[in-house]
């Protein structure tokens, strides 16, 4: 969806803000905000990219200014109710007034670093050829769904050469639905900054960005 | 204490917290109260990005690079792999690439979209990394973006930037600098800084690095 989350290329938010020695976490809720965030998503009641498509689909004034811990508390607030795990009025008074319902799993102390080293690795088996190789010409659609996308809006209908196949991977916009993982072929594309930005381009600058199949054609 | 102080004391804790950290208390209260999350666990999950999971490991796949060609040749060719020996592996870190910056090509990671980094070899990323002036310019500027940085590359020099829109996670290796022939990866990997491994920095000069130590 073209939401605030989409920022490459846009402008003007000013200078980086820099800190020395910065800490993983400047306040204690952001550690809570963190870590039940990670641990909600453990229960495997939704998807990663369901996660991201709940954050990048505040209303974009409320995403530009929170801070990203708030973000992702926001985030995993949509995805409590919407998937029925607890109400509006739950999270308001922070006690419980629903039964609770079945979760596939709690995270528990004991599995936290079996599970951190396991990871959740999104590459499937292949079962088509990939249509494009290293090497191939290819364009990037034009395209602006409203669902999850990972195709930013900076990166849309631009020529781009094929770099790295990386092999079949969820995708990322059904997958984020509730419709599957409808794995597509991942490729590594390239792209020139002119291509991208035009004559005003760093001339020097070039952009990887990985893409799934369903986002590209054969220039 | 009397009752009365008790509930004084509470209203006073309450009237300093913002709405955020009321807001999450409420949140960690009510899952807990469902039994879907395990406090312990938090605790658990912080404690291992707070101690564990962080650049050192990264510095430490960066130095053996430096240190030994073959490992160097192994993580340009499958770097989950190649990073797995040395025991890192697992969340946002599961499909990794090793990109080289060379004398003649930049390097530079950034998330448009998100705040996607590889976790499992430099930590938890920072906020400027999550922020929108670093996510809306370094695709469009990264010169200028590098400049904020303190970092002013030869106007020659190829600068590549990596987004990482899916779950491929990117690691830079920093070029090797000068006059530290023959140093152990371990001294090796104390050059390595957090930025380097963005591309937002160098590793560190061995001179300046000895003068400040």
């Amino acid at each position: 969806m073209n939401g605030a989350q989409d920022l490459g290329g846009q402008m003007g938010f000013g200078p980086i803000e820099l800190e020395e020695n910065e800490p993983n976490f400047h306040a204690n809720w952001e550690e809570r905000a963190f870590a039940v965030t990670l641990a909600m998503g453990a229960t495997g009641s939704w998807t990663l990219d369901a996660s991201r498509f709940a954050r990048e689909s505040l209303p974009p004034a409320t995403y530009l200014s929170s801070s990203y811990y708030e973000i992702w508390t926001r985030g995993l607030e949509k995805l409590l109710v919407a998937n029925g795990l607890a109400t509006d009025e739950e999270l308001r008074q922070g006690r419980i007034l629903q039964p609770a319902r079945p979760v596939r799993r709690v995270l528990t102390a004991d599995a936290v670093a079996g599970t951190l080293a396991k990871g959740a690795p999104v590459e499937r088996e292949a079962h088509q050829a990939a249509r494009f190789r290293v090497g191939d010409k290819v364009r990037s659609k034009r395209i602006h769904p409203e669902h999850h996308t990972r195709l930013p809006r900076y990166a849309r209908d631009v020529p781009g050469t094929i770099e790295a196949v990386h092999g079949v991977h969820v995708f990322p916009d059904t997958n984020a639905h509730g419709k599957g993982e409808q794995p597509a072929w991942l490729y590594g594309v390239l792209f020139k900054g002119t291509d991208i930005w035009g004559p005003d381009s760093d001339p020097k600058l070039s952009l990887r960005i990985d893409l799934w199949e369903p986002y590209l054609d054969l220039a | 204490m009397s009752d009365h102080d008790r509930d004084h004391v509470h209203d006073h804790d309450h009237s300093e917290l913002s709405e955020i950290e009321l807001r999450v208390r409420a949140l960690e209260t009510l899952l807990t109260e469902k039994g879907y999350i395990d406090p312990p666990a938090l605790d658990a999950l912080i404690e291992t990005y707070e101690t564990k999971i962080g650049p050192k490991n990264g510095a430490r796949v960066v130095a053996k690079a430096w240190a030994d060609p073959d490992y160097r040749a192994r993580l340009l060719e499958d770097a989950t792999a190649a990073i797995a020996e040395l025991g890192f592996t697992g969340r946002q870190g599961e499909h990794m690439v090793a990109v080289e910056n060379t004398q003649t090509t930049h390097n530079m990671v950034v998330c448009t979209l998100c705040s996607c980094y590889p976790w499992t070899v430099l930590g938890l990323p920072p906020v400027w990394y999550k922020s929108a002036p670093y996510r809306s310019r370094a695709v469009r500027d990264p010169r200028g973006v590098l400049a904020e940085f303190g970092l002013k590359l030869p106007e020659e020099t190829e600068i590549r930037v990596w987004d990482s829109t899916a779950e491929v996670r990117y690691l830079v290796i920093p070029r090797r600098p000068e006059g530290t022939e023959g140093w152990s990866e371990e001294r090796l990997s104390g050059l390595v800084s957090r930025n380097s491994m963005i591309g937002t920095g160098l590793a560190h000069d061995p001179g300046t690095r000895e003068d400040a130590a």
